[in-house]
């Protein structure tokens, strides 16, 4: 280990090292002051932020390949670091009112944010382990971080449960890629790959299955609307584009960069996992009344949007555009996401109640810049022009059509047509029904979905400084 | 003189200025919130005429250009590029020319969220003056969809009982249609590297049989906003339920989105889809006269009967510009300013008459023209210009189009403006069936002896309307004149074809 080893993981090391500090300091915050341990976090995170910012342009291995940092790694850890902020922020408010208000709670966030981090970082297949066990592990916590509410317990076993599940499908997989090449590294997997063998497509699909989890793609997303409904909200708008947008950094690195060999494989395959996940996660979410089920729903289809660039880099050429595309719809899903989480949240009553979509009646009228502000994120979640929804519908299906996908691409544009209809919906309570409906008035929560509301419009008029950013995720190449 | 190049960004964003004002004004101060909406249109209304102005009758090319770069996305620029040609200039000013005189009509009318209606009315002449405006693929789809939303929102806010059933309903058909589009769109882009409609033209030789898929996807979109038979059946929910001045935008305007985009681009992209596909398209035009007209004269509801008969009405449009001839398309684009201007002074007259009796079944009056005569004037000269006397607008579309079709080379049969023609008669029908209901015989309803015949408002409303359907049924060749050397044009790329073909 040397000391450029150490300065290439240096965003990932801030976050990591400050949640262990903050773990001994916490100690000396009392009981009633918790807010200081949020703000510490978030100066933590910032200090993070600043240091993956550096590494912008960066294409560099460590550790002997395991871990590498290239354009992906940092557009993905200003994503993460940016996602934790509004994470905190978010929750400030949500925590102390829920009385949940312990000062674990931003460090395990702080924690599974390094596990996402390590994602983008991972070089080798047990780094990816690793990651995705330092990503799931708090998670699961946070998840029951309501105990003893029985519905977040309930999250939260189920959560670990599946996960843990998940997590020996993908160690099972790398075990046979091991077998396959002797080798764990990327770079070594695309050496030693000459002929797929039986081991290694076998490997792989266990690896994709595995990851499929953590995404909550169709036919593997039965934990995510119990999940995402019994966990604390905020912990929700955290896992549904953090968590997600994770195991996305790995799915797409290892089978784009590593198995380049075995595309006609996986290509098809994942055009079909994205073709059901788009459909069912639509198709479901109509008959959700529950918004936070809907959402849940709704994450699952857009977990499909995103899939949809996984078949499109299976061909070589389309690839890095590909690429570039999946990480624009995530930054852009998570503006908008983050956004619509922190309206529910504002409308969330202490006893878990205003969580129905009925509850929105009348919000236009005795609300109208909240109100404004989820038909914003609702008319961007379901892909309308000048919403940063629409760009990123746009660039993903752009790269389907080019990699001769256009009927995945239609199955896309369909599936937006009907998640139409279930967004609609809540505009429709919103905007047409009267109610009473209450609302929270607090300043952190006001401030992040204005924040995000801007993000949305503004990327959806201008997105040129997003997609530029977008395109420097680059993956290093691992042929000499 | 304002500058050239701005002169089109000004008339498309200008309603934004009333929008920033709206915003900042007390919701309850009802009357200011209207004069702004109104003074914001109006002046759209004035540059539009600069606009006019400034445009050379003589150049069938795109006229005072803007255009610059958007953004890049995957290496292809996408750009902010507007323009005006002989296509497009009449569509912009009755968009322009509709607006203040819709927003007019809604002083007394809405009062329930003034505020949020006149900014959602103005968001949606930027939506529609865009449409007509945009030369770039990309841009154009913004401002397509763009539409939908204030629409929606008119419709489900400030609409009749089942206004969020027509609401859903309108927005879904519509987005169904234009996803189609924006996979063809795609697909130019890609095949391309560029967005930009001129561009693509001039590069042309798209293969035959992606002619015929493009074609398809984009007509998809165009022809439910029409909206072509079978294609339809969004219009008369969303047009029942619609506010007058949402359903007479929706009419006058809206309607006309989508026969301008099978003549900006699936007439001059996809010439050879286009020559094809032009009798089928024909056909279903010649059935939605019919249909049109024969489903208007079943109505009781006096604002149902004039929804459909637009499905009649854009039947002709539809028929005159595939029969490509510069006859055809000629009568089609001042078929569409027709329609625009009678639909539109039929559903504010069905409004007015709504105001005062909160009923729109025929049965409920007659012998109105005793009670309100100056009433029934209006609408009868409204009337008999909707289905086509000579002397009045209408006759001189219709005519223009039947003359088009009649010569059409690429319908190849008469038989299609023959239908066509049945089709005036009918309209005759339908049209003065409903006159006869609501006002002839004897005024024997106790609730309609006390109406009050129109106050100098309502006048002032329909007056503008009424001057522009004798001008253009008197003298229609300056209209004419605008719009020729632009439809040579379009007419040269389809010779290029039929040429290529022999």
């Amino acid at each position: 280990m040397t000391l450029h080893d150490l300065t290439t993981i240096l965003p990932f090391l801030i976050v990591i090292v400050w949640a262990c500090v903050l773990l001994l300091v916490d100690l000396f915050i009392p009981g009633d002051k918790k807010g200081w341990t949020a703000f510490l976090a978030a100066a933590g995170l910032v200090a993070g932020l600043a240091a993956a910012v550096q590494q912008l342009g960066m294409q560099e291995e460590a550790f002997g390949g395991m871990i590498i940092v290239d354009g992906y790694t940092a557009v993905l850890h200003i994503l993460f670091l940016g996602v934790g902020l509004f994470a905190v922020m978010q929750s400030y408010d949500y925590i102390r009112r829920k009385g949940i208000e312990r000062g674990e709670y931003y460090i395990l966030l702080l924690f599974t944010l390094s596990g996402m981090m390590l994602m983008a970082n991972a070089g080798d297949l047990i780094v990816v382990f690793l990651a995705l066990e330092l990503l799931s592990l708090p998670l699961y916590i946070l998840a029951g971080f309501a105990r003893p509410d029985l519905q977040s317990e309930e999250a939260a076993i189920k959560y670990f449960l599946l996960g843990a599940f998940a997590s020996g499908f993908v160690v099972y997989g790398i075990a046979l890629i091991f077998g396959a090449t002797m080798t764990t590294s990327l770079a070594g997997i695309v050496a030693a790959a000459n002929s797929p063998s039986v081991l290694m497509l076998l490997g792989s699909g266990l690896f994709l299955v595995g990851l499929g989890f953590k995404v909550a793609a169709v036919p593997f997303h039965m934990w995510t609307p119990d999940v995402y409904q019994g966990a604390p909200s905020a912990v929700t708008a955290f896992m549904s584009v953090g968590a997600k947008a994770g195991g996305f950094a790995a799915l797409l690195r290892v089978f784009v960069s590593a198995f380049p060999e075995l595309a006609s494989y996986w290509g098809p395959l994942a055009m079909w996992i994205a073709a059901l996940t788009m459909a069912w996660g639509n198709i479901a979410a109509i008959a959700q009344s529950n918004i936070k089920r809907m959402l849940a729903y709704s994450s699952i289809a857009h977990a499909g949007y995103v899939l949809v660039a996984l078949p499109a880099a299976a061909n070589a050429v389309v690839a890095p555009e590909a690429i570039r595309a999946a990480l624009f719809y995530l930054i852009g899903y998570a503006f908008t996401n983050l956004g619509a989480w922190a309206v529910v949240l504002t409308l969330e009553r202490t006893e878990g109640e205003g969580l129905e979509i009925e509850d929105y009646a009348g919000l236009g009228e005795k609300q109208p810049a909240l109100a404004l502000a989820m038909a914003i994120f609702m008319l961007s979640l379901m892909g309308m022009p000048l919403t940063v929804g629409f760009i990123g519908k746009f660039y993903i299906f752009r790269a389907a059509i080019d990699a001769g996908l256009v009927w995945l691409a239609l199955v896309g544009v369909v599936t937006s047509l009907i998640s139409a209809y279930y967004y609609l919906r809540v505009v429709v309570v919103m905007y047409m029904k009267s109610g009473e409906p209450q609302i929270r008035s607090e300043g952190w929560l006001k401030i992040a979905v204005l924040l995000t509301a801007l993000g949305t419009l503004f990327f959806g008029v201008l997105p040129g400084l997003l997609l530029e950013f977008a395109g420097q995720a680059q993956f290093l190449s691992f042929i000499p | 003189m304002i500058e050239p190049k701005i002169i089109l960004t000004l008339v498309t964003f200008a309603p934004l200025l009333g929008v920033l004002v709206i915003l900042v004004l007390p919701r309850g101060r009802h009357n200011a919130i209207r004069s702004v909406a109104l003074i914001a249109s109006l002046i759209t209304f004035v540059v539009s005429i600069l606009m006019l102005l400034q445009f050379d009758r003589a150049d069938g090319d795109l006229q005072l250009v803007a255009r610059a770069n958007w953004f890049q996305l995957a290496g292809v620029n996408i750009e902010y590029y507007l323009g005006v040609d002989g296509l497009s200039v009449l569509l912009v000013l009755l968009t322009t020319f509709l607006t203040p005189i819709a927003i007019l009509s809604t002083w007394t009318a809405v009062e329930e969220r003034v505020k949020e209606f006149m900014i959602f009315f103005l968001l949606l002449e930027i939506g529609m003056v865009g449409v007509f405006l945009a030369l770039d693929l990309f841009l154009f789809y913004v401002f397509w969809e763009f539409t939908l939303v204030p629409m929606y929102f008119l419709i489900g806010i400030w609409g009749g009982p089942r206004r969020i059933y027509a609401a859903i309903k309108f927005f879904l058909y519509t987005m169904a249609g234009s996803i189609l589009m924006l996979l063809a769109i795609l697909w130019l882009g890609l095949h391309f590297d560029s967005f930009a409609v001129p561009d693509l033209i001039a590069e042309g030789n798209i293969p035959g049989n992606i002619q015929t898929w493009l074609f398809l996807a984009f007509a998809a979109a165009f022809a439910i906003k029409v909206p072509m038979w079978p294609l339809h059946s969004w219009l008369p929910d969303a047009h029942v339920e619609a506010p007058t001045a949402g359903s007479v935008i929706l009419a006058g305007v809206l309607l006309k989105m989508g026969t301008y985009g099978f003549l900006r681009f699936n007439i001059p992209l996809f010439p050879d889809a286009a020559v094809r596909f032009a009798p089928w398209v024909a056909l279903l035009a010649v059935i939605g006269i019919l249909y049109g007209a024969a489903v208007s004269y079943a109505q009781k509801d006096v604002k149902k009967l004039v929804a459909y008969s637009s499905v009649s009405h854009l039947g002709f449009v539809m028929l005159g510009l595939f029969a490509l001839n510069s006859q055809g398309i000629q009568g089609g684009i001042l078929q569409m300013v027709n329609h625009g201007l009678s639909t539109g002074a039929l559903f504010l007259l069905v409004g007015m008459l709504y105001e005062r009796r909160h009923t729109r079944e025929m049965d409920a009056f007659g012998g109105l023209w005793k009670i309100m005569p100056v009433y029934g004037a209006l609408t009868l000269i409204v009337t008999l210009s909707s289905m086509g006397l000579p002397g009045l607008n209408g006759f001189v579309g219709e005519f223009t189009v039947l003359l088009g079709s009649f010569n059409s080379e690429a319908l190849g049969s008469p038989l299609f403006a023959g239908f066509a023609a049945v089709g005036v008669i009918l309209a005759a029908i339908y049209l003065l069936y409903m006159f006869q209901k609501l006002f002839l015989g004897p005024a024997d309803k106790d609730e309609n002896k006390r109406l009050k015949d129109l106050n100098w408002r309502e006048i002032a409303i329909l007056v503008p309307i009424l001057l522009l359907i004798f001008w253009i049924g008197l003298y229609p060749k300056p209209f004419f004149e605008l719009m020729a050397p632009s439809v040579d044009k379009v007419m040269a790329v389809l010779q290029a074809v039929t040429m290529a073909v022999r």
